[in-house]
């Protein structure tokens, strides 16, 4: 690669990071979406999203091909958001206790997994990663190429999914039972539709999402899974998920914001050599600007029936 | 319609009970049968089971016992869509729409067309992955247009529900079940929310179905309703059948007796009023709503000692937002407000009440009780850092047997049915949960007392003592303001009328001076030749 004007890289740089760490998040947000605006509260992505990354790893490695590993991801995380469905929807469990479990179980199974399937304590073997899309007329140009010369497919997966989501909600019989349901369940009842059965769909649509972000970090991003490698990406998402007012484009937008704010992180000791001893301090300042952009924001609306299990018979 | 003798029903509901997992047993062993093409009232008190039997033959609820039959067919209803499909759709008492959404979403909701080839126009389920198909947005917006005009219910298809006044919102109710090719119409208390003039246009649409041969079932509990529009009447108390009589065979009062279980006074009994001087007074009062649209526009307004003002209104032309900016709940843009001479403008809700003033909120729920409380922690709330309710230094500490006793006073002097003081207050039913407000409220011997919708869904004999506790008020001297929609209620216990629309004070009546009729035109903004000189009251 020949060496351009460097700022003009450095921004090419941050435009790729941006993308990179706002995939997981984008993903998983869309995902945290489905399940609140049919009125189940998800703070569970976290867990989901954990599992998802341990299942890519371990996928790949037992089948061989980190596609399929991309699949069973996907499959693992919806499954552990349906056993969150069926308590909070089934059994009208309280949303926050079941998530805080399923949180739980995602950080102790994973643990458990990397000790059973490899023997280790803090990180798995590597394993084949997703193939990069490589563009080639790309490669040379400054900045862009930089930018998006080589990325994981999830990326590309993120956008379709982004516009997928929205297609959903807004222009689907699906996606308006979905609305009606986590506005006003009665009222879908009454129209005749299984308030029920479109809140699970919903919920277990969350987890196979925040699963999919998940096997990004571990087999789009890096190679391997980690104990704990999510570090609190779930929980950012979820704020994403509120900073974009519950609404496909909102989260896409939300997510951006906050991987490019993360991407920043890596740009600013380049930018100002004296953070470099600061490190730490500069990793707080995404999460920071997050704290700042949630009290800044415009009143977000959440879904009317939200955490409101719904009963037939009990009248509200 | 009789054909070779035999009677056609279009619906027939066999030996139907319903106990509720609270043990309400709202419905008990009821038959009830009604005829192809015919009006049919049913007709009962507030909690006498009407809504429950119609939600049970709309597959809304379920039933303990009993056989429900639809146009002869037996049917195992499991969800309203059984009924939908069958032609019965239920016009519901609290409508079910959604308000972010628009007219169309809310009238496809379950029944949404897909795909451009169809066009909106055969109504087929929608089922598994042809509901990820796009659906035919602009189809259904024109069959719902059709629908409107065949029936003279003219509406936007694309506007939000939470944009078109609550007529319209039931217009839109109505063509829900048009859309769905409902021949079995249930339309539950459909007036409760509609001008004088709007429930003369719902008439005249029911007419217009009843031409095209559909059933009606006509929920309510106005006398005066079935007796304009139904072919036959059947009465409903606590959950049983009275009993199922025509039109032509019966008058206003059988059917009064039968829905209360004896004779009813009509008309509030009550003295001459005797006013003394001015307890409240409003200077040009301009209020917002808490979305900050400007609700009450310059009101002036007098309530003397002794008189019972009442204000008429439909539901949603500032009268809460007055009444709320009185009691301190909301603050006021401009203008004052005085108790006695005494400004109380931009008080706080304590303040206020200290001042004197009692409020009985029109929202029961919200603002007038904590329904995890006990009845006597209710009693005592607003009141309960004074003596004899507080103690200690400071007054820092509850008084609770202090507290016990008052409010064993209070149940014994309202007769308020409760089995225990320290049960809660969401056991209570609708009319003794009001009881209890209105006892903690008068008992504070106020100067004055906003009444907000008092006796909304009440039944006739927690209204009838309601308004004779606030006449009895009145007499000891309290000056009264009455919010109420129900024009029959301002009328009887008024002894002056307002009229508010759109947040102005329009007209100001004697109620032996005026008609309902007259009233009706008022609230629905119609102007006024002369009168409108003295709106100034
Ligand atoms: N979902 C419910 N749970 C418990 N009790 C109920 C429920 N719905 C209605 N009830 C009770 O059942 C009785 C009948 O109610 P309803 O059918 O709504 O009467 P109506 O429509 O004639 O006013 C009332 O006592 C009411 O309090
Ligand atoms: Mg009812």
């Amino acid at each position: 690669m020949q060496t351009g004007d460097p700022m003009l890289e450095l921004m090419g740089w941050l435009l790729k990071a941006t993308l990179q760490m706002a995939t997981p998040l984008v993903l998983t947000a869309l995902g945290g979406m489905f399940s609140e605006r049919t009125g189940v509260v998800n703070i569970g992505l976290e867990g989901m999203m954990l599992v998802g990354a341990f299942s890519a790893v371990a996928g790949t490695y037992y089948v061989g091909s980190p596609w399929l590993g991309l699949i069973i991801a996907v499959i693992a995380g919806g499954a552990l958001a349906g056993a969150h469905a069926i308590v909070c929807v089934k059994f009208k469990g309280n949303h926050i206790v079941s998530g805080t479990g399923i949180i739980l179980f995602g950080l102790g199974s994973t643990t458990l997994g990397l000790q059973v399937v490899w023997g280790k304590q803090g990180l798995s073997d590597s394993v084949e990663r997703i193939p990069e899309v490589v563009i080639p007329q790309l490669r040379d140009v400054p900045m862009l190429g930089t930018a998006f010369g080589s990325l994981s497919p999830i990326i590309y997966f993120m956008f379709i999914i982004t516009a997928l989501s929205w297609y959903v909600l807004y222009r689907t019989p699906f996606g308006l039972r979905m609305r009606a349901a986590g506005e006003d369940p009665s009222t879908l009842d009454a129209a005749g539709v299984s308030v029920e059965w479109t809140r699970i769909v919903g919920v277990v649509l969350s987890g196979a999402l925040a699963g999919l972000g998940g096997a990004y970090l571990s087999i789009g991003f890096e190679n391997a899974f980690g104990k704990g490698m999510t570090a609190g990406k779930g929980f950012i998402a979820l704020a994403a998920l509120i900073f974009g007012n519950w609404t496909p484009i909102g989260c896409f937008l939300a997510g951006l914001f906050f991987g490019f704010v993360t991407g920043l992180q890596f740009i600013f000791p380049i930018l100002i050599p004296e953070l470099v001893t600061l490190t730490n301090l500069v990793k707080i300042l995404p999460y920071a600007l997050v704290i700042v952009a949630l009290a800044g924001i415009r009143r977000s609306i959440p879904p009317k029936g939200i955490a409101v299990p719904y009963e037939k018979e009990v009248r509200v | 319609m009789p054909q070779g003798g035999l009677t056609i029903y279009a619906v027939e509901l066999e030996n139907i009970s319903k106990t509720f997992p609270g043990g309400v047993e709202a419905n008990k062993n009821i038959t009830l049968r009604i005829r192809e093409g015919e009006v049919h009232g049913l007709l009962g008190e507030n909690g006498a089971g009407k809504s429950t039997l119609m939600n049970i033959l709309y597959g809304f609820l379920s039933k303990d016992t009993g056989r429900i039959l639809i146009r002869g067919e037996e049917v195992e209803l499991q969800s309203p869509q059984d009924a939908i499909l069958r032609g019965v759709g239920m016009v519901h008492q609290h409508f079910k729409l959604i308000p972010p959404l628009t007219v169309t979403e809310n009238v496809i909701l379950g029944l949404e067309p897909v795909l451009k080839r169809l066009r909106a126009e055969r109504l087929v389920e929608t089922k598994h992955f042809s509901s990820l198909l796009p659906i035919d947005f602009r189809g259904a917006a024109d069959r719902i247009r059709r629908i409107a005009e065949e029936n003279g219910l003219h509406i936007d298809p694309d506007a939000k529900i939470q944009d078109i006044s609550v007529g319209l919102q039931q217009r839109v109710e109505i063509i829900k079940t048009l859309y769905r090719n409902a021949d079995i119409v249930i339309l539950d208390e459909p007036t409760s929310v509609l001008t004088p003039q709007e429930v003369d246009d719902l008439f005249v649409t029911l007419e217009k179905f009843k031409e095209a041969g559909r059933t009606i079932i006509l929920i309510t509990h106005k006398l005066r309703e079935p007796m304009v529009l139904a072919d036959r009447i059947s009465v409903l108390r606590d959950g049983e059948l009275i009993g199922t009589v025509n039109k032509e065979d019966t008058s206003p009062e059988e059917l009064a007796r039968m829905m209360v279980g004896r004779p009813v006074v009509f008309r509030v009994e009550k003295g001459p009023a005797n006013p003394g001087g001015v307890v409240l007074a409003i200077k040009d009062l301009t209020v917002q709503d808490k979305r900050g649209i400007t609700a009450v526009r310059g009101i002036n307004l007098e309530v003397k000692a002794g008189e019972i003002l009442g204000i008429a209104g439909v539901e949603g032309n500032g009268q809460t937002e007055l009444v709320e900016a009185i009691a301190g709940l909301l603050k006021s843009r401009e203008g004052n407000i005085l108790l006695n001479g005494k400004d109380i403008t931009g008080l706080d809700p304590r303040e206020v009440r200290e001042a004197g003033v009692s409020h009985i909120p029109e929202d029961r729920h919200r603002r007038g009780l904590i329904l995890g409380f006990t009845i006597a922690e209710n009693s005592t709330l607003g009141r309960h850092h004074r003596a004899p309710f507080a103690m200690g230094p400071g007054r820092q500490v509850l008084d609770l047997s202090e507290a016990d006793g008052i409010t064993e006073a209070l149940v014994d002097t309202y007769s308020i049915k409760v089995s225990d003081i320290h049960s809660l207050a969401s056991t209570l039913s609708g009319g003794n949960q009001q009881k209890v407000i209105v006892a903690r409220e008068l008992s504070a011997n106020p100067k004055l007392i906003l009444a907000a919708q008092p006796t909304r869904g009440l039944d006739v004999g927690a209204t009838e003592y309601i308004h004779n506790v606030l006449v009895s008020m009145r007499d000891e001297g309290a000056a009264i303001l009455l919010v109420s929609a129900e024009l029959d209620e301002i009328m009887s216990v008024s002894d002056r009328i307002a009229v508010i629309f759109d947040g102005q004070i329009v007209a100001v009546k004697e109620p032996e001076a005026t008609t309902a009729e007259e009233l009706g035109l008022l609230m629905a903004g119609h102007k006024q030749d002369q009168s409108s000189a003295e709106a100034v009251v």
